[in-house]
């Protein structure tokens, strides 16, 4: 197929997934922001939701202190940030014209719909219509995703299209981690309480996965397990672990398809052994932090090497 | 009174249209109404758009869709169908002649002026003999009817016509929409369109091709106004999609860039006009084009399908002389009827039209889309003076037709159902293994009443044409 469909491909289902995660994201900040002062939340909830989205930076171009209407304003409909949900639903659909004879009808109708829909929203929300953008947004992706994997058939179009989705999510875990990591930290789950169990469970939400703990676990948030659960728990669909089982899996049918393996093949193979072979004490011992910032750059490095491979 | 193709003068119902004429009888105006929207929702959630140029918050539209099928009887299908090959046969003689041989020119029947000053001939075309010697691949001959009898070539289209997709989509719909009424039918299908775009395609492949040749549909990009129909196009054909960046040339073959490396490439269809093609050959400030593109071509390893330099049938003059090319290089007489035509670089001719404006539809030699046109029975004091100054200023730039009264159909409209002018844009394919054209064609209808002005870009809407079988021979129904 051509580098360029390829290309469109990839980059449409990372710009849904990132929606979906912005919206989550949000979602967790809002509930926490709601809480007493005495939780340790407030606006610093706000500044973190922009960490968490990777874009502290260009907010304080536009804003001077992160508050409720101003960050979720920017992260879900400004025009100023280039990676607000709304920006981000275009630039999908805009890669999904592009591309639309690698689509299916079922694929293109939910993305294309998705945005006649968008340009009928107001182009901001009050909180009650924000709650409601954000249920739309993540009900969107289920549409586009639902869609791509009942539809589509299985070469290379569609495996470039998950390598899409698998790659986001798991910068988007990876940030999450990064951003949060000193509440999941050993010394902290001494404090305990109500205080840290709202922030436990925000991180769960912002993966939809507070559900999951506790069948996985069977027992009350526990920060390594949480880590655990976010890292190395293949089941977790949004682990690094099982974002990576599926990445190594899409990539090796592109190599086998294609007839041959490269970088991209051999990147992510290594980061995905690392992930399989790790428990989470040791690397609690080795430094959540540290383990999460290298994943973060071999996961961008990861990236690099699938286009130059294929995209370009 | 124009001619309708549903009523007799008299009020009696002209046999094509028996079925039609008992559906809307029984048929209510919120039904249609219901239908109506539900056939717009097909398009708009399909995406199904196009874009008007200068139109600045109307990015993407939709054309509007009458629902009230069009229909051609087999008889009137057939006689058409005929005019049209013939008409094909004649336009490929002529370009392949004047990039040849020039027999018409030498003979004397069209003016030498009229090809060498003509902007869309190409020299560089000159002497280069292309795959299979065909250059009109695909052409959307613009028809219309003025009586029960004959058909009238309107614009021959020899560039890029589009609007094929519409074709298409309307058939969707009548099928889903309209199942009664269609099923009271028996419907040539058209929905072997792509496939048969393919064949032809295919069929055309230099003759050093791939064994398999591997054709693309070349794309001006996503913004150009008919990208849906691109998309849709190369996806029913299982053909990729290109843009200029797409492809590159090394040693006059074109290749593509893939997710496994580069792919020869031996057929374009290319939605490109020329002037984008190549910036090292033609306008050197095109961003869409494939620079060597054209050595590519004119060393004979890959097909452009339509030729380079097609546009030369398209000029308005040049239409009226396609009557005599049919003569000439045929030896027959032309089946499809020709508008008269007043050349207003010819003083006489000229000297009839400014007399004559209020009657007159003047057109630019090189207009198309409806654009830069007077129709003169339709037109203000204001206007026709304006077109009678650019008429003087520039007189070899027009011609004049009379206005002609183009037949109508019924259409659903606000005033409920009524008459409406239509056109017909068959689409006539050329493949090395001969001439193909699915039955019927894209209806054009104005919307407006008593407009005459079909385009899209105008006002116009679109409907489903059905050539059906003769209600002549009712025992071969079931």
């Amino acid at each position: 197929m051509l580098s360029r469909t390829a290309d469109s491909l990839f980059w449409l289902s990372r710009y849904v997934e990132r929606a979906d995660y912005l919206a989550r994201v949000l979602e967790a900040a809002t509930r926490l922001s709601a809480l007493p002062r005495a939780y340790g939340t407030g606006t610093n909830e706000w500044e973190s939701a922009l960490a968490t989205a990777g874009c502290r930076d260009l907010f304080q171009r536009f804003h001077e202190t992160p508050s409720a209407a101003n960050v979720t304003d920017f992260l879900a409909f400004s025009e100023d940030n280039p990676a607000s949900i709304r920006k981000c639903l275009e630039i999908a659909r805009t890669n999904a014209r592009a591309v639309r004879t690698a689509l299916t009808s079922e694929m293109w109708e939910a993305i294309n719909g998705a945005w006649l829909e968008l340009q009928q929203m107001p182009a901001h929300a009050d909180a009650d219509g924000l709650m409601r953008f954000l249920d739309w947004v993540k009900e969107m992706s289920l549409r586009v995703d639902g869609s791509g994997y009942r539809t589509m058939l299985r070469n290379d179009a569609y495996w470039f299209a998950r390598l899409g989705i698998f790659i986001e999510r798991a910068d988007n875990t990876a940030r999450i981690l990064d951003v949060k990591y000193h509440v999941l930290l050993p010394e902290h789950a001494v404090v305990g309480g109500g205080i840290d169990y709202a922030q436990w469970a925000a991180i769960l939400r912002a993966v939809s996965a507070l559900t999951s703990y506790h069948w996985v676990y069977r027992q009350g948030l526990q920060p390594w397990l949480i880590a655990d659960l976010l890292i190395l728990n293949q089941q977790m669909p949004r682990s690094l672990a099982a974002c990576y089982e599926a990445i190594v899996g899409n990539l090796e049918r592109l190599g086998s398809d294609y007839g041959r393996h490269g970088e991209a093949q051999r990147l992510a193979r290594s980061t995905y052994v690392q992930l399989q072979n790790s428990r989470i004490e040791q690397v609690f011992q080795g430094g959540l932090h540290e383990f999460i910032s290298a994943f973060i750059v071999n996961n961008n490095r990861l990236g690099g090497a699938i286009a130059a491979q294929y995209l370009s | 009174m124009a001619f309708d193709e549903m009523r007799f003068a008299d009020g009696g119902i002209r046999p094509p249209y028996a079925e039609v004429a008992r559906w809307l009888q029984g048929v209510t105006s919120a039904q249609l109404e219901r239908r109506r929207a539900e056939a717009e929702l097909f398009y708009r959630r399909g995406g199904v758009t196009f874009a008007v140029y200068g139109d600045a918050q109307g990015e993407e539209r939709i054309i509007p869709y009458d629902i009230i099928p069009r229909i051609l009887s087999g008889v009137e299908w057939a006689r058409l169908k005929t005019g049209l090959e013939q008409r094909i046969r004649t336009l490929n003689h002529y370009l392949a002649d004047i990039y040849g041989p020039r027999e018409i020119l030498k003979a004397g029947i069209v003016p030498e002026d009229l090809v060498w000053q003509n902007p869309a001939y190409r020299p560089e075309m000159a002497g280069l003999a292309v795959p299979h010697g065909i250059h009109i691949h695909i052409a959307g001959i613009d028809i219309v009817r003025v009586d029960g009898d004959d058909f009238y070539v309107l614009e021959d289209n020899a560039r890029t016509p589009s609007g094929v997709s519409y074709m298409l989509g309307g058939r969707e719909i009548s099928i889903r929409l309209m199942p009664e009424l269609y099923a009271a039918h028996r419907v040539a299908p058209i929905e072997n369109y792509p496939n048969e775009l393919l064949a032809t395609l295919q069929s055309t492949a230099p003759r050093n091709a791939n064994k398999d040749p591997i054709a693309v549909l070349l794309t001006p990009g996503q913004y150009n106004s008919a990208y849906y129909e691109h998309s849709f196009l190369a996806d029913k054909m299982g053909i990729e999609l290109v843009e200029g960046s797409d492809l590159f040339v090394r040693d006059s073959v074109v290749f593509m860039r893939t997710t496994e490396g580069p792919k020869r490439v031996d057929i374009i269809y290319r939605r490109l006009d020329d002037a984008f093609i190549d910036p090292l050959v033609f306008d050197p400030g095109s961003m869409l084009g494939v620079p060597g593109l054209f050595a590519a071509y004119a060393a004979g390893n890959v097909t452009l399908a339509n030729a380079v330099g097609t546009g030369a049938v398209d000029d308005k003059v040049v239409y009226s002389y396609v009557p005599d090319m049919v003569r000439f290089y045929l030896g027959e007489e032309p089946i499809l009827k020709n508008v008269p035509t007043w050349r207003c670089r010819q003083k006489d001719d000229l000297a009839y039209v400014l007399d004559h404006l209020s009657e007159l539809v003047v057109k630019e030699v090189h207009g198309s889309g409806g654009y830069g046109m007077l129709v003169g029975p339709h037109a203000t004091g204001a206007d026709i003076e304006e077109f009678r100054q650019r008429l003087l200023a520039a007189p070899a730039n027009y011609i004049a037709q009379p206005t002609l009264s183009l037949s109508t159909c019924p259409a659903f409209v606000d005033q409920g159902i009524a008459p409406r002018h239509v056109d017909l844009r068959p689409f006539v394919l050329t493949g090395a293994d001969g001439i193909r054209i699915v039955p019927g064609g894209l209806t054009r209808v104005a919307l407006r009443q008593g407009s005459l002005v079909v385009n899209s870009s105008q006002g116009g809407g679109t409907k489903d044409t059905w050539v059906i079988e003769d209600p002549e021979m009712p025992e071969a129904r079931a």
